[in-house]
């Protein structure tokens, strides 16, 4: 008999959470078409002079990155943090602390390969300080833990800002004057071979541009494959099983407290090497990079593209990242017409005001994000089971947090 | 198998449960009974980790486990299936149960324990892809008693798994928390439906504001005229 059972239930295919999923061919082909693109545009938009486009898609990148690492946090444990941004600065100034001195320490022909040492080290300083931030916090449930992130994502900021152990530069930012990070190994190379002409309009040399373009979307591609297989792991099991009960996670036998820990940590590490990343990219940080703004965006990208799902985030990351910056973009340089500078800036701040309406707008109509992962929005919207119809329970946020106090 | 020495748990400054001591031995069936707020859930979510002892010892197998995190009790076969039964509404009844095998890696073993909880609750089976929040509360009840079997425990512990069911569904649920009994599986069982949880007991406690007022055999404590007026509605 039950062997029986057991020979029946290989059939069985409920909807994978706990093994990935096929993808379909189609998935197949759009992944493909995807990655050609990614390829292709940068090498595009060198050749006809539009570098700025490089740079903002780069940049997008970066945030994808920032946003894949707050969306373990988010999406995958259900905590709320608000000072992802902290995580990303730490990455950038660890960047500057050590990559500067291991440059020379490496001497002329090794020094390319700074960024590669420093890019590991990054990311596992912000997971200590993730550590030494999770480690009191993570007894705090929903808005405490929001409200204690937000905190820490201002108190890092504002040590960056007054200089605190004079390491930092204060708010003229790093490398101080005479220092450099030094260029990436294999670009001294690339630029000079790597250049040709077609025809009259398009010539392209492979830039520092398009250098860091190409780093930051091996990282992308990276960072995707870790996380989707972190969300098919027993970490991934013990994350759904806290968002959804702590207490019966617990009796399960889940470590709640690790696993949240688990998650905080590794959302961190994500910060770190896009923030080390960022550094190197930009040649020079600074802390108006790292203001609570910044932490709202990135949150925004999660939500706004779906908690937990993947190509949400990265979804997300392009309509909050980019449109503005191709907006910005676009306008400075002049497909609008003669704008000032000023009229372009102006433009580029009302973003603000139109996330401010976005948010509203997909908190009511929308709550699931974008493009959402199947059981977060099952979660959000007390779906209706198609095969028979009923309701979930209509348990509150709240009754979550209940745990086991007050019954006897 | 279980021993509970001088027990207390309380939160904050009301003493939920004061200085209790019982036992469970290997292969019985030991209810605690009493009135809502006595203390029963407490007791039980005590032993599990999910609450700190205030003071006390609970032996388990020689060991004292009092104050030791959920999760290590658990991973010592010591399975609560808890009151309101807490399954996880978004997943399905295929992934809670796999949830329930969180701490084990033997995938063969698994899949066969799989097998055995859908003989014991065939509905389960029917309703394998379907999410756990959509189920009847009967079969909730079967899913978080199967949720728990999972983890193979050696000692059961199940709260109040009659609550809220129709007496067909509570009929059902007793069948199995017997056969369990006869696999070999120890059961510590609270309920406020006294007389049931006592005709299936070997061995009960009644419990009355925090302390244990009453102990027996189940057919002691169904014969006892005290018992008869506080519980059974004699």
């Amino acid at each position: 008999m039950r062997e029986l059972i057991a020979e029946r239930l290989k059939g069985v295919t409920a909807k994978p959470l706990f093994t990935a999923g096929k993808m379909t061919a189609a998935q197949k082909i759009g992944i493909a078409l995807l990655v050609a693109a990614v390829i292709v545009a940068p090498i595009l938009f060198q050749g006809f002079g539009q570098l700025f486009m490089i740079r903002i898609i780069a940049v997008i990148g970066l945030y994808i990155i920032l946003a894949l690492g707050l969306n373990i946090v988010v999406g995958y444990a259900g905590l709320l943090d608000f000072g992802r941004i902290a995580f990303y600065a730490v990455g950038a100034y660890v960047a500057m602390w050590v990559g500067i001195p291991l440059a020379g320490l490496l001497g002329e022909t090794l020094e390319g390969w700074s960024y590669f040492l420093v890019l590991p080290i990054g990311g596992l300083v912000a997971c200590v300080v993730g550590l030494l931030l999770g480690l009191p916090v993570m007894r705090l449930r929903g808005d405490y833990l929001a409200i204690v992130t937000l905190g820490f994502g201002e108190i890092v900021r504002i040590c960056l800002t007054n200089n605190i152990f004079g390491i930092t530069n204060g708010a003229a930012g790093l490398p101080g004057s005479g220092d450099s990070l030094a260029a990436p190994a294999g670009l001294a190379w690339l630029r000079r071979n790597v250049h040709f002409t077609i025809g009259n309009n398009f010539e392209f040399t492979f830039t520092s541009n398009i250098y860091w373009y190409f780093v930051i979307f091996a990282l992308v591609a990276l960072s995707i494959l870790v996380i989707r297989n972190l969300d098919n792991s027993r970490l991934g099991r013990s994350w759904a099983a806290v968002r959804e009960d702590e207490v019966a996670a617990q009796a399960m036998g889940v470590n709640t407290t690790v696993a949240k820990l688990y998650a905080f940590v590794i959302g961190a590490f994500f910060g770190g090497i896009a923030g080390v990343t960022f550094s190197y990219f930009q040649a020079f940080v600074s802390p108006e990079s790292f203001t609570f703004l910044e932490s709202v965006l990135v949150l925004a990208i999660v939500v706004i593209g779906g908690m937990g799902s993947i190509p949400g985030v990265i979804f997300g990351a392009l309509a909050i990242q980019g449109i503005p910056e191709f907006i910005r973009g676009f306008a400075s340089a002049g497909w609008f017409g003669n704008l000032s500078a000023e009229t372009v800036s102006a433009i580029s701040n009302y973003r603000y005001l139109v996330f401010g309406a976005l948010m509203v707008f997909m908190m009511a109509v929308r709550p699931q994000g974008l493009i959402p992962q199947t059981r977060r929005a099952r979660e959000l919207l007390g779906e209706y089971d198609a095969i028979d119809g009923h309701e979930l329970d209509a348990r509150e946020p709240g009754d979550r947090a209940n745990s086991t106090r007050g019954r006897a | 198998m279980l021993k509970i020495k001088h027990l207390s748990t309380s939160y904050g400054k009301i003493h939920a449960v004061r200085d209790i001591s019982f036992e469970v031995n290997e292969g019985e069936i030991v209810t605690l009974i009493g009135a809502n707020g006595a203390g029963k859930s407490t007791t039980l979510q005590t032993i599990s980790g999910l609450l700190k002892p205030r003071a006390g010892t609970i032996l388990y197998k020689d060991e004292d486990i009092a104050g030791m995190p959920a999760n290590k009790v658990a991973a010592r076969h010591v399975v609560q299936v808890p009151e309101g039964r807490r399954i996880f509404g978004r997943m399905t009844v295929k992934e809670n149960l796999e949830m329930g095998a969180y701490l084990r890696k033997d995938s063969a073993g698994i899949k066969e324990d799989i097998a055995h909880v859908f003989e014991l609750f065939p509905r389960l089976e029917e309703r394998i892809a379907q999410k756990g929040g959509t189920l009847s509360g009967g079969e909730q009840q079967m899913l978080a008693m199967a949720r728990g079997l999972m983890g193979r425990p050696e000692l059961l512990m199940l709260d109040e798994p009659s609550m809220g069911l129709a007496p067909v569904v509570v009929e059902t649920i007793f069948e199995v928390i017997q056969k369990l009994r006869d696999q070999g599986i120890t059961i510590l069982l609270v309920e406020q439906n006294a007389s049931l949880a006592l005709s299936i007991a070997n061995r009960g406690y009644v419990m009355e504001t925090g302390e244990i007022s009453l102990s027996g055999t189940g057919r002691e404590l169904l014969a006892n005229e005290d018992v008869q007026k506080a519980y059974l509605g004699h």
